[in-house]
């Protein structure tokens, strides 16, 4: 079984009348712990486009406890290019758990009927979109790289890589609404926030009494953020593969990191060789990045290495074959023992940030 | 204690072929071994089995080679394990195949009542995530995703206690059976298979339900397959992303240093921003 429908050859398409009601483009603003999940706004910035080019309005959804915080999520929403806000409050939302958000979702999905719905392909995104896909018994379109519009038929066009990488698949829900997909952080640009930008807010009541849920948040253990790595946000980036050859090697790629403040990545070799965490691998079974500056050495720039990074701003790419695949996107390559080139950048980037410091 | 386990045959490498007219992908001569997450789960069973007791049955849902999945995990010492095999299934999606995975569960149902199922976290080639929540939500049981611990499991109390990987930390979730559990990758590791299991295993009978068996009548041959599927593939392509050469350094000297700082004034030139980033981290 694939994970979507074979095409079948092409017919002309016709929207079902029922379903001609869904309108709109609506994006889930996660949040935990107070603050939202950056996803929800690399997929504001999506949204807008998608609503856009549908020529319809931009929903956020916010599902939270009663209060000045969910309000204020709302807001943010809309200065990241909502048009409007569904709220539904209710301290039975204070924690995010499967059975409230998915009849709060699919209730508001009955109730004001979007044709899009798009959620963050997070451990919370994916948790409530297939539960809500199910109820709702429509089509969900998981871990999406590009959105779009296809002009024929005015349906959701979503992309997404298949097969750990190796292909990607084009897919389409064609008679059913609303159309759902999610997509892991960092794939999406970010949306501009805009402060002047304000909309309504439409409120609906979750309708349930704490008793009849059956599963209770006993408690909520944050993750130590000194020991764990922030890859997926981080401005910049050192990531070492194969190339490097020895674990003792790859002491000359934190040596740079360290120099940088930047963090530590690596390639899955690496990884399955234990040099470094699995949370430090980058790539289709790993985190996707988008740093300003990913540095990669000793890295042959497989596919499914590189859909992870190649949204990063500018990465420069070491390896002593002139043909890797990985000169054939990085910005700057350069041919070379890795070994040597490393500790000459460290040293390049020292007398750099000196200079700057002298020059206050 | 009852357990099932969700299963699913994957093909062990990239190289994936697409048949150019039908857009479908070819698995022939690609080996196929079970998802490697679904490992995971089953072990997990396996565990809670060796503490309280109890059977651990297996259900893939594919053609029928998959069994050869089966019997694997029958050597690591799964109890039962059947094949929902039928044309009718064919071309499933995420909705489809939570559709034939929850009849079937229910069938079993029907023989001993199940206390939970498990599920790897996801397919390594579907990548979706999304078959164990559908099908928590159609046998209307409690769902646990990204469960990186089992804390405790009472079933006298019919109650279970996990912890659950979340953005940013763990939620500790305690919910009644039955449930339905998808399992983290990486906080076990499947045991060796033992010569008794091996045996068995290899004589085993395996339980090959079709659509009737697996509880699907006829009225819900449209929820089931291609028909069931709401989404359809409209295009299979290798990915060709834009591909712009790297500027490649070279420096007359051939020396290291040379390209260090060549590159870096290339670079600050072009992009600001990095130099603006990396000028922060000199306060
Ligand atoms: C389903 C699936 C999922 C996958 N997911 C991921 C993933 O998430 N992330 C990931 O990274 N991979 C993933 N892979 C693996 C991927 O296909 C590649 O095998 C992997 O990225 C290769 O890692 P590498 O570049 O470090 O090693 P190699 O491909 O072995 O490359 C090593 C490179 O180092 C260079 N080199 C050697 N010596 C030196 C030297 N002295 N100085 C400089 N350069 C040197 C070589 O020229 C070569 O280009 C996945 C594969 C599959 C099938």
């Amino acid at each position: 079984m694939t994970d979507a429908a074979p095409a079948k050859k092409k017919r002309k398409f016709e929207l079902d009348p029922k379903l001609a009601g869904y309108k709109g483009v609506w994006v889930f603003v996660e949040h935990e712990r107070g603050q939202v999940h950056p996803v929800s706004w690399e997929l504001m910035g999506e949204g807008r486009k998608l609503a856009d080019m549908l020529g319809v309005e931009l929903a956020g959804v916010v599902l939270g406890e009663p209060g000045e915080q969910t309000r204020r999520f709302c807001n943010e929403a809309m200065c990241h290019g909502a048009d409007l806000c569904y709220l539904m409050a209710d301290d039975i939302l204070k924690d995010y758990r499967n059975e409230p958000f998915t009849k709060g979702m699919t209730d508001l999905v009955n109730a004001y009927q979007p044709e899009i719905l798009l959620l963050g392909a997070t451990t919370q995104g994916r948790d409530l979109a297939g539960s809500v896909a199910t109820t709702l018994q429509t089509g969900l379109t998981a871990d999406c790289t590009a959105l779009t519009i296809d002009p024929d038929n005015r349906s959701l066009a979503a992309t997404r890589p298949t097969f750990g990488g190796s292909l990607l698949c084009t897919i389409v829900t064609l008679n059913y609404r609303p159309q759902m997909a999610t997509v892991r952080p960092r794939v999406m640009a970010m949306a501009e926030r805009d402060a002047s930008r304000s909309g309504r807010v439409i409120e609906h009541p979750l309708g349930m009494v704490e008793s009849s849920i059956i599963t209770k948040v006993l408690e909520y253990i944050p993750d130590a953020m000194q020991d764990k790595p922030q890859l997926a946000f981080a401005d910049i980036i050192v990531s070492g593969g194969r190339g490097m050859k020895k674990p003792e090697n790859f002491q000359l790629i934190w040596d740079l990191a360290q120099v940088l403040g930047a963090e530590v990545g690596a390639s899955r070799p690496v990884v399955q060789a234990g040099w470094v965490d699995l949370e430090r691998q980058v790539g289709q079974s790993g985190k996707t990045v988008r740093p300003k500056l990913y540095i990669a050495a000793g890295i042959s720039g497989a596919i499914q290495h590189r859909v992870g990074m190649d949204a990063s701003d500018c990465i420069i790419a070491i390896n002593n074959d002139p043909n890797a695949p990985i000169f054939g996107f990085a910005t700057y390559g350069i041919v070379g023992n890795a070994m040597t080139i490393l500790p000459a950048l460290t040293e390049a980037f020292r007398q750099k940030l000196a200079a700057v410091k002298k020059a206050g | 204690m009852h357990i099932v386990v969700c299963i699913k045959q994957v093909p062990d490498s990239a190289q994936i072929r697409v048949h150019p007219v039908t857009n479908t992908i070819m698995r022939q001569g690609v080996p196929a071994i079970i998802n490697p997450y679904d490992l995971f789960a089953l072990e997990e069973a396996l565990c809670l089995k060796d503490k309280h007791g109890g059977t651990v049955t297996v259900i893939t849902m594919g053609p029928p080679q998959a069994e050869a999945a089966l019997r694997k995990a029958l050597s690591f010492g799964a109890d039962d394990a059947i094949l929902i095999t039928d044309r009718a299934f064919a071309g499933a999606d995420t909705l489809a195949t939570s559709f034939a995975l929850a009849s079937a569960i229910r069938q079993i149902q029907k023989n001993m009542p199940v206390d939970m199922v498990f599920t790897g976290k996801q397919t390594i080639d579907g990548d979706t995530a999304q078959v164990g929540p559908g099908v928590a939500k159609r046998l209307d049981m409690q769902l646990l995703t990204y469960v990186s611990k089992i804390v405790a499991v009472k079933p006298e109390a019919s109650e279970i206690v996990v912890e659950r990987r979340a953005e940013g930390g763990v939620q500790l979730l305690k919910t009644s059976l039955p449930c339905l559990v998808t399992v983290l990758e990486g906080n076990n590791q499947m045991r060796f298979a033992n010569m008794p299991n091996m045996f068995r295993a290899a004589r085993h009978p395996l339980k090959l339900w079709n659509r009737e068996e697996a509880g699907i009548a006829d009225d819900d041959i449209v929820k089931i397959g291609l028909k069931g599927s709401p989404t359809v593939v409209s295009k299979v392509f290798a990915p060709t992303p834009k591909s712009e050469r790297a500027e490649m350094i070279e420096v007359e000297s051939g020396d290291p240093k040379d390209m260090a700082v060549t590159v870096l004034s290339k670079m600050f030139t072009r992009f600001p921003a990095v130099e603006k980033e990396i000028a922060k981290r000199a306060r």
